[in-house]
């Protein structure tokens, strides 16, 4: 298994170790890891890291899940926006 | 100030009587312990209810007293005019619509019913197979804790709010503070929903527990507030537990879905076998929604009272004191017409409605 895991975020290319959380991934693919922006506008990040505050929230690969939550894997699309 | 009027309770009912009281030339002290009830654990709905004559008045009334509001109302109350839609599961619910628009209409209340394929069209996340729906466009839904927050700012120089806890009420209607003081009013109005009992054990107010739970945002999924028709039946069933569909699309494109209803508890808990019959029941209509996520599930009580109707008007014996609680699951709604009511009884104006429905009724004698 390779040491590292390539995925998409937002259109860009994050390479990551493996095994790291998509919240990790936000962090590393810069800024200070946004997930989404509330309904009026407001810059949310991963807060608790453990499922409970909902404020990593992101689309992969389609659908909503909790960044801290889900593990990175190969070709995974990350979006972050909404 | 010296207020003319104390108000116990800062929610939709209790906001919307010293709103009303002000307009009515009053000075109004609210009292709110800051316990949260209904207003903050609810749906928000705005919606005309049809099971009697007075329950369809005070509802219409309300209803319209809302539409008025709205153009002038803050954005963080999220009023959205998006109607409802009472789903028909089948033929003879279809009929039950069928008659339910024949009430509606008696009273002046716009209504259109949607074939099966119109509301495949009008909602294509129902499942397939449903009969049909009336919609009621009128109806709407709101944020009810900014809407009472609003509803009190609109009268800063008649209205204030004070953060405090009443103890008691004393049998000259003087009301003892939980910091030890004393507050007396000309008039005194019981707006506390479920608290009530604490102050006036005699009030025949019940707790009917309710489960709810939000969607992440996915805007655009549902139109309308959907309610199936079959809510009737067991959103009046006085004993045993029920669970309803009934799910609104809120401004933030998150969807919010009830319904339950339990008697006899006041444990505030989520419970997992309640939580997961409401929703399955919503996957019974909507069953695109099991692909969506949860952000928060959170139960709240329904202040019930043995028919239904909220008790508006004076206290039989106890000296100085108004009700206006027992809204149970239809206080956001019933707020603006309660409030009307009970300011014109209070003020000896003539409401613009009968106020004998409401009149307080059932109360138990104590020693």
């Amino acid at each position: 298994m390779s040491a590292h895991t390539l995925l998409n975020i937002d259109g860009h290319l994050v390479r990551v170790k493996a095994g790291s959380s998509v919240a990790a991934a936000l962090r590393v693919a810069g800024g200070m890891g946004v997930a989404r922006t509330s309904v009026t506008g407001q810059k949310r990040a991963p807060f608790c890291g453990m499922g409970v505050c909902q404020e990593c929230r992101v689309l992969i690969d389609g659908r909503r899940r909790l960044a801290c939550q889900t593990v990175c894997a190969e070709g995974m699309r990350v979006e972050t926006t909404g | 100030m010296d207020a003319d009027v104390i108000v116990i309770g800062a929610g939709i009912v209790g906001a919307a009587c010293a709103q009303a009281l002000a307009q009515a030339g009053r000075r109004v002290l609210v009292l709110d312990a800051r316990i949260g009830g209904a207003t903050g654990a609810g749906m928000g709905h705005l919606v005309v209810m049809d099971d009697n004559a007075a329950e369809l008045e005070l509802s219409r009334h309300s209803v319209a007293q809302w539409r008025e509001l709205a153009p002038r109302m803050s954005e963080d109350c999220a009023y959205s005019a998006c109607g409802t839609l009472w789903i028909a599961a089948n033929d003879e619910e279809m009929a039950e619509a069928e008659r339910k628009q024949q009430r509606l209409r008696a009273h002046g209340i716009d209504s259109r019913l949607l074939d099966a394929r119109e509301l495949a069209n009008a909602e294509p996340a129902l499942r397939k197979g449903l009969a049909g729906a009336l919609e009621v466009p009128g109806d709407g839904i709101l944020y009810a804790p900014n809407a009472a927050r609003w509803l009190l700012a609109q009268a800063t120089d008649s209205v204030r709010v004070e953060h405090a806890k009443v103890e008691a009420i004393e049998d000259d209607g003087a009301l003892s503070l939980a910091d030890g003081s004393h507050r007396t009013a000309p008039q005194i109005v019981l707006a506390n929903g479920i608290q009530a009992t604490t102050l006036c054990p005699e009030l025949p107010i019940r707790p009917k527990k309710g489960h709810l739970l939000i969607t992440d945002r996915y805007p655009g999924t549902v139109h309308h507030q959907l309610v199936e028709l079959g809510y009737v039946t067991s959103a009046h069933h006085s004993d045993g537990d029920s669970v309803a569909f009934n799910v609104q699309p809120r401004p933030t494109g998150q969807l919010l879905v009830g319904s339950s209803r339990q008697f006899d508890t006041t444990d505030p808990a989520v419970e997992a076998p309640m939580l997961a019959r409401m929703l399955q029941r919503t996957l019974d209509y909507l069953p695109g929604l099991a692909n969506l996520n949860a952000v928060r599930s959170w139960t709240g009580m329904r202040a019930a009272s043995p028919d239904g109707l909220p008790l508006l008007g004076k206290h039989p014996w106890r000296e100085k004191l108004w009700l206006a609680v027992g809204h149970e699951g239809l206080g956001v709604t019933t707020a603006p017409g309660s409030a009307h009511l009970l300011a014109a009884l209070m003020t000896d104006a003539t409401p613009d409605f009968d106020a004998t429905p409401y009149a307080p009724r059932g109360l138990r004698e104590t020693a």
